[in-house]
């Protein structure tokens, strides 16, 4: 008796972490399944420019005006913080340095992640999973038209383009802001400003931020579009996808960011 | 007990048959705890309407996708033309699917485009249907596709065609009636001049006049076109005043399968309540002791 309600005790305590594990699992093997598919369908003809372009526009472009008023205050708060902090050591010169670096390496990439996720994520999940319950998906199917390759392929490579142009816009943005709110306000100098921004970024601190983007670029629309594509169960079930595309994206973004910066630093060590 | 379905004819089916462009063998479909399809043996005769009845969730959605391999049977055959589509992968399997058209109950119009460019959109993505497929030596034919200004002629041709208003062309799907969406569904579908149409259950949600609109436009397009037509249907008037063979779909097996007027002698005790309960045709009589009583548990 007592061992069948030991037995009930350890499975009420190691199910439930067993499951999720599963569940992870389970979630990251579709993905990975679905990331396969796209790069076959992406070699096949035939290679749709037009339809492309307009997941650029969307993805890309029109996230613009959101992701450039977000960099300029990110830039700005960054720096107010930062040049009232470093006043106390007498390091204010370093203010300009120091969001460079951080502009460049971290928040550009993951803050233009994240806006592109919570817009055109959140779009593109409910778009595709609109399409996948009125039957349009399985039309396109019916009409000898592969759904991955019309709808998942283009959005997939124009996130991983689109990112890394809006995260390079998020930095120039960012350093403005920076700017405006450290020598106008904070009364930085201006020359030692630029100067010490020039010193301490190069073009490593750059490539990490694009290398970041193209990858959050790649796994946000995969995750849009592998929860819209699998939605079911009506409007509620549009609801629950859209939901789940924008926490995951959110999730999956921070949680790559780490690993992807220890990555960066075991590869190139020196610059640490 | 499981059902005894229909009694299919013995000859082989992976032979290509003058009279049955589909013929389905032994399908099974589970999805989790739910066994779906039990075996389903069913003959779909070339150039005809063939419907498929069935109650709600019985599984003929299922039996549709099928048979144009949007779904993959866990056991059984599905010969086209005597190819079987089970094994084909999906790059096979598009070449085959450019033999059908599929109408959706709701039509499944692209919402983000225009009438025309839903009409003209298979077009546009595969080219002019008269050069597909192979030349005399056997090789691929070089694909033809059309310019915007012929586009425009096929989508007006089209909505004429179907006894529909030109200025429907610049306009979209959610601005159309039921009626209208399933016209222009169907004329998306007859765009690539498919050889079988599918239509999965295209009176539902239609008043009386769009039911009859829709069944003659079936009939019609069956006898200018001569495609084969599959109907998934639980409309009875509809079946019975426009199909050429009935397939019964019950317990998970195809049970009675053969022309209209069999059906009103049928002994199977659903059937018959199928049937009768719809009002829409009478049965002959029969005793109670003669029905056959299908138990699905």
């Amino acid at each position: 008796m007592w061992l069948e309600r030991l037995a009930a005790l350890l499975d009420r305590i190691w199910l439930p972490p067993l499951r999720f594990v599963l569940g992870l699992v389970e979630v990251l093997g579709q993905h990975l399944i679905l990331l396969f598919s796209v790069l076959r369908w992406a070699l096949r003809p035939p290679y749709r420019i037009g339809v492309l372009l307009e997941a650029m526009v969307f993805i890309g472009f029109e996230s613009l005006p959101i992701v450039l008023l977000i960099s300029l205050f990110v830039g700005a708060v960054f720096a107010l913080q930062l040049s009232s902090a470093l006043r106390t050591f007498r390091a204010e010169a370093f203010t300009g340095a120091t969001v460079g670096l951080a502009l460049a390496r971290e928040l550009a990439p993951v803050f233009t992640s994240i806006v592109v996720a919570a817009r055109a994520g959140a779009g593109m999940a409910t778009e595709l999973g609109s399409m996948r319950i009125t039957e349009q998906i399985d039309a396109l199917a019916t009409m000898a038209v592969n759904p991955v390759q019309y709808l998942i392929v283009p959005r997939v490579l124009a996130g991983t383009i689109m990112m890394p142009m809006l995260a390079m816009l998020f930095n120039c943005v960012g350093m403005c802001g920076a700017y405006i709110v450290a020598v106008g306000i904070q009364n930085v100098d201006r020359g030692v400003f630029i100067e010490k921004a020039q010193w301490m970024l190069d073009s490593g601190d750059i490539t990490q931020g694009m290398v970041k983007a193209v990858v959050f670029g790649c796994v946000l629309t995969l995750i849009a579009c592998h929860q819209g594509y699998t939605a079911s169960g009506g409007a509620k079930g549009v609801g629950v996808a859209t939901t789940r595309a924008v926490v995951g994206s959110f999730v999956t973004i921070l949680v790559l960011d780490y690993f992807l910066t220890d990555m960066w630093l075991t590869l190139f060590a020196k610059r640490g | 007990m499981p059902v005894e379905g229909w009694q299919k004819p013995d000859d082989d089916a992976s032979v290509p048959s003058e009279r049955y462009h589909i013929r389905v063998r032994g399908v099974q479909k589970t999805f989790g705890p739910h066994h779906v399809l039990r075996g389903i043996d069913l003959d779909i005769e070339r150039g005809k309407i063939n419907v498929i009845i069935g109650g709600s969730g019985q599984g003929k959605s299922v039996i549709m996708k099928h048979l144009m391999g949007l779904l993959k049977p866990d056991e059984g055959n599905i010969f086209v033309d005597g190819e079987d589509l089970v094994p084909l992968d999906e790059f096979q399997l598009n070449r085959l699917r450019k033999k059908f058209g599929m109408l959706f109950q709701y039509a499944a119009l692209f919402d983000s485009l225009t009438v025309e460019e839903n009409i003209v959109f298979p077009l546009v993505e595969h080219g002019d249907p008269d050069t597909d497929g192979l030349d005399e030596r056997g090789k691929p034919r070089k694909r033809r596709f059309f310019s915007r200004a012929q586009l425009h002629q096929i989508a007006v041709t089209q909505l004429d065609k179907l006894a529909l208003p030109q200025v429907l062309l610049r306009k979209f799907p959610s601005e159309l009636s039921g009626g209208q969406r399933k016209r222009v569904g169907l004329a998306r579908a007859l765009v690539m001049k498919p050889k079988i149409l599918l239509y999965d259950e295209p009176t539902t949600g239609l008043d009386p006049v769009s039911t009859k609109n829709v069944d003659d436009m079936i009939r019609d397009v069956s006898k200018e076109h001569g495609v084969t037509s599959v109907i998934i249907s639980h409309d009875m008037a509809s079946t019975f005043r426009i199909g050429d063979r009935i397939s019964a779909l019950y317990g998970g097996v195809i049970l009675e399968s053969g022309p209209p007027e069999e059906f009103r002698h049928s002994r199977h005790k659903w059937l018959r309540e199928f049937i009768e309960t719809s009002g829409a045709v009478q049965m002959t009589p029969c005793d109670e002791k003669d029905l056959i009583v299908d138990d699905v548990s």
